[in-house]
């Protein structure tokens, strides 16, 4: 099933640059929820997939963007290995190339790092048709301007990722769940104290007025981190992560507009109405509210951070606005990549 | 390696000094501009000192009112502007522009707030990167990029360069440690790039700057994360008698699940350089050292420590010893951090490579290393970042005997070829600046090459800052191209290409 397809898909980009036809670039479509709608002719990324080179003791795996994260994961299962952000996939044809895109980190995120803490080089085409390789595949490279980091969360609107090289985690040897009861407050005063001390912890969720903790790592630091910790075992620890990380929890069920603040970790609750879920320490945290985005925003902005429409409700505008210097940059560096306009446009922003 | 000092009168730009000082002491104090040749010296060259150029004029700006207000100046001006920290940096990304402003930070140095609830700090460019640990200590916490110029250098320079240092392996370099830059754009407008929290709208410009060594903005402050300090950490030094076998204990050591702390190689003219200089017990008969350096809670620190000591004998250590207590710790550490300055006692020069490579080349590389000491009669020591692959050959020279720089810099440069030829890259830590600008040409292809410049220019379309560095022009590549790759024949044919 293997195939490259680079040869093609530059074909088509240069093919849409001599019609000027904006291209509304595709992995395995289950991301396409996400940010602002896109017009264009699709371009279809899923078919050019397989690992180019995985090399458990080099800590690197690198693949083309069309393979399924799926068999991203298979793979580096096998060798005990993992990939330390832990994406949410959000359906099994979820591949490589959307993950990187999108920039989504799971809930190892604020204990080990994000998507783009994670790349080390990448493979792409420009809005000039131009096969470009930035980064590699080595820890410590700082040869020319971080590319391949600047084109993780840019969803696609700088060029298209032809393939990623990441630096991957061993699978911690040991790993168990903690729950206790709380408040939300107490919730995020107790995940920033633990957070400041050296613990071996690898997540953490506050939902339904329960606080969940992960514990990674030597058997013995965690069953020390354990006693030090509290709260009752949770037996199905894999199927919880897995259900906030991919939205199956009840948390997410319903029709009532789904809202991600990004904020620092230890800000205070939210003055907003609606159901609130926590992760990343209070980093990350969810809103079912149906309060008039404007006012999300403003709040969100007051805390020290930013508001993302992540599903439902009806406003066009999913991501936040950007300060007026900050957007002309954005622009600027959005022609620099793609003078044409052709990638996913509007798909962040409006603007570009 | 050039050396310009002439005097201003040669160059002709005695009536633009006259103009830009005069406008400069109009927004600045007047002992914050300076432009007598006696005061410039001190800028004329960073850590790669083999490069000295004079600036013409040296601004000592401390408030970010006074910084808009130079490059505003500059920028209408067309004046090159050239940013500089505690000017430690090893690749001369600090060396001034003859014609422009060497624009220093150095009155930039409080730590603006700590956030010990959110564990970050709020600091300004020309604050120490040790400084910051040592006031996040009594919170328990610390900053994690330890570059070994860390007692000087500062946190702006780090961010320039997205330094390392011996932890990042475990923790990561700067741009994996630091969450909002206040910067200054070529035209003035202050500019926040990410934010409070750990991620922020748009594109993720806080990342495109880290490592941008001063091409793209002008650093006013930085928020970095703060980390709490590992309940313990402890090492072992194991020696063996082949560098084969000893890289090969480092890739046992990660693929038994351990991501160590601190993952160092020496081989045996860097040990006996280190051994003569600090003593710090290193066994002299080794081909090669391995310093692993693991941290965490106590249960954790012990557990994989007995598993590193198993897996040096299985990888046929000859020697494997645990530092019995912080004090031997610290020695072992001390051979390691002195392995520069030991190396400088071995010759009146030294020239420090930074080139990182797949782990897995280590042996091939280190043999053709080898082979190139001998054919260009020059001396290597090599120290080796081994966990992450970034290896720093110490070329041991003598910049009086006439012609010996220069084969010195033809030597170093065949050793970063020889780095991307297998994979790997022309710098892992110490940034292109000057030094490697001609390298850059082997590393990238010229779409890659122009796709950079077009970043350059959404950030400074007027090119004022550090002009020259960092991305070789087309046109230089050609000429460096047209120098070296001799009866079409490029450097190592005989290696696979990646």
């Amino acid at each position: 099933m293997d195939k490259d397809l680079t040869a093609k898909l530059e074909a088509h980009v240069r093919g849409a640059l001599t019609r000027s036809a904006p291209l509304r670039i595709s992995g395995g479509g289950t991301k396409s929820f996400l940010g602002r709608a896109v017009e264009g002719e699709p371009l279809d990324v899923a078919g050019h997939r397989g690992i180019v080179n995985y090399q458990p003791t080099e800590l690197v795996i690198t693949a083309r963007a069309g393979t399924p994260l799926l068999e991203i994961n298979a793979a580096l299962h096998e060798r005990n290995q993992m990939l330390g952000f832990e994406p949410p996939h959000f359906g099994d044809n979820a591949t490589l190339g959307g993950t990187i895109a999108c920039g989504l980190s799971g809930p190892r995120r604020a204990y080990a790092g994000a998507a783009r803490d994670f790349v080390l080089g990448m493979k792409l085409i420009n809005g000039r048709g131009e096969l470009l390789h930035f980064g590699g595949e080595v820890m410590k490279n700082v040869a020319g301007y971080d590319v391949s980091r600047l084109m993780t969360g840019a969803m696609g609107t700088l060029g298209v990722i032809t393939e990623v090289s990441l630096k991957v985690l061993p699978h911690p040897a040991s790993e168990l769940s903690l729950v206790q009861a709380c408040s939300i407050d107490d919730a995020i005063t107790r995940m920033n104290l633990w957070a400041s001390r050296p613990l071996p912890i690898s997540a953490t969720c506050f939902v339904g007025n329960r606080l969940y903790v992960r514990l990674s790592g030597a058997e013995t630091a965690v069953a020390s981190a354990r006693r030090h910790i509290g709260g009752e075992l949770v037996t199905d620890s894999p199927d919880f992560w897995e259900a906030m990380r991919e939205q199956h929890h009840d948390f997410f069920a319903g029709a009532a507009p789904l809202w991600r603040l990004s904020l620092p970790p230890a800000a205070a609750r939210v003055p907003l109405s609606g159901a609130c879920a926590l992760e990343w320490g209070g980093a990350q945290r969810w809103l079912r509210t149906d309060a008039a985005p404007p006012e999300v925003r403003r709040v969100a902005a007051a805390a020290g951070g930013h508001a993302v429409l992540f599903r439902g409700g009806d406003s066009d505008e999913r991501f936040h606005p950007l300060p007026g210097a900050l957007l002309a940059l954005h622009r600027r560096v959005k022609q620099a990549f793609d003078p044409k306009g052709i990638f996913n446009p509007g798909r962040m922003y409006a603007e570009f | 390696m050039s050396s310009e000092g002439q005097s201003k009168a040669e160059h002709g730009y005695t009536g633009e000094l006259a103009v830009l000082l005069t406008a400069l002491r109009a927004i600045l104090p007047s002992d914050s501009v300076l432009w007598e040749e006696e005061d410039l010296r001190p800028y004329e060259c960073d850590g790669l000192s083999a490069y000295r150029r004079l600036p013409l004029i040296v601004v000592l700006p401390d408030t970010i009112d006074q910084v808009q207000a130079v490059m505003r100046l500059c920028h209408q001006r067309k004046v090159p502007v050239v940013a500089r920290g505690a000017g430690t940096g090893l690749s001369g990304g600090a060396l001034p522009h003859s014609q422009g402003v060497l624009l220093s930070l150095a009155k930039f140095k409080s730590i603006i707030d700590i956030d010990a609830r959110n564990r970050t700090a709020r600091v300004q460019p020309g604050v120490r990167n040790l400084a910051i640990s040592q006031a996040a200590a009594p919170l328990g916490l610390y900053y994690a990029p330890d570059p070994s110029s860390q007692i000087a250098c500062t946190i702006g320079g780090n961010v320039a360069e997205n330094s390392g240092g011996v932890h990042c392996l475990k923790y990561g370099l700067t741009v994996h440690n630091i969450l909002q830059l206040q910067i200054i754009s070529a035209d003035g407008e202050l500019l926040t790039l990410g934010g409070a929290a750990l991620d922020s709208p748009g594109y993720d410009f806080l990342a495109l700057f880290t490592g941008s060594e001063g091409m793209l903005g002008i650093i006013v402050e930085v928020t970095v994360k703060l980390l709490p300090l590992p309940e313990r950490a402890q090492v072992v030094l194991a020696a063996f008698d082949d560098v084969v076998k000893a890289g090969g204990a480092v890739g046992e050591i990660i693929a038994a699940g351990i991501i160590p702390a601190g993952l160092e190689m020496m081989d045996k003219l860097a040990i006996r350089a280190a051994e003569d200089f600090v003593h710090a017990g290193y066994p002299l008969e080794a081909e090669a050292i391995l310093l692993c350096e693991v941290d965490g809670t106590n249960e954790e620190v012990s557990e994989h420590i007995l598993k590193i000591h198993d897996i040096m004998q299985n990888c046929g250590a000859i020697e494997v010893r645990t530092a019995k207590d912080e004090q031997e710790r610290a020695l072992f550490w001390k051979g390691r951090k002195a392995a520069f300055p030991a190396v400088g006692r071995l010759a009146p020069d030294y020239y420090c490579m930074d080139g990182t490579i797949p782990r897995q080349h280590l042996p091939e590389v280190l043999r053709r290393i080898g082979e190139l000491s001998r054919e260009y009669d020059l001396p290597v020591a090599n120290v080796f970042h081994a966990g992450d692959g970034n290896l720093h050959p110490l070329i041991l020279y003598d910049a009086n005997k006439p012609g010996e720089l220069q084969r010195t810099e033809e030597f170093g440069g065949k050793i970063l070829e020889l780095c991307v030829a297998v994979g790997g890259t022309i710098t892992g830590e110490h940034g292109v600046g000057m030094e490697k600008i001609d390298q850059m040409c082997t590393q990238f292809q010229p779409d890659e090459l122009r796709q950079f410049h077009a970043v350059k220019d959404a950030f400074d379309p007027a090119g004022i800052l550090n002009p020259g560095k960092a991305v070789p022009t087309l046109h230089r590549c050609a000429e460096f191209g047209a120098m070296h790759v001799h009866q079409g024949r490029v450097p190592f044919p005989e290696l696979d290409r990646f």
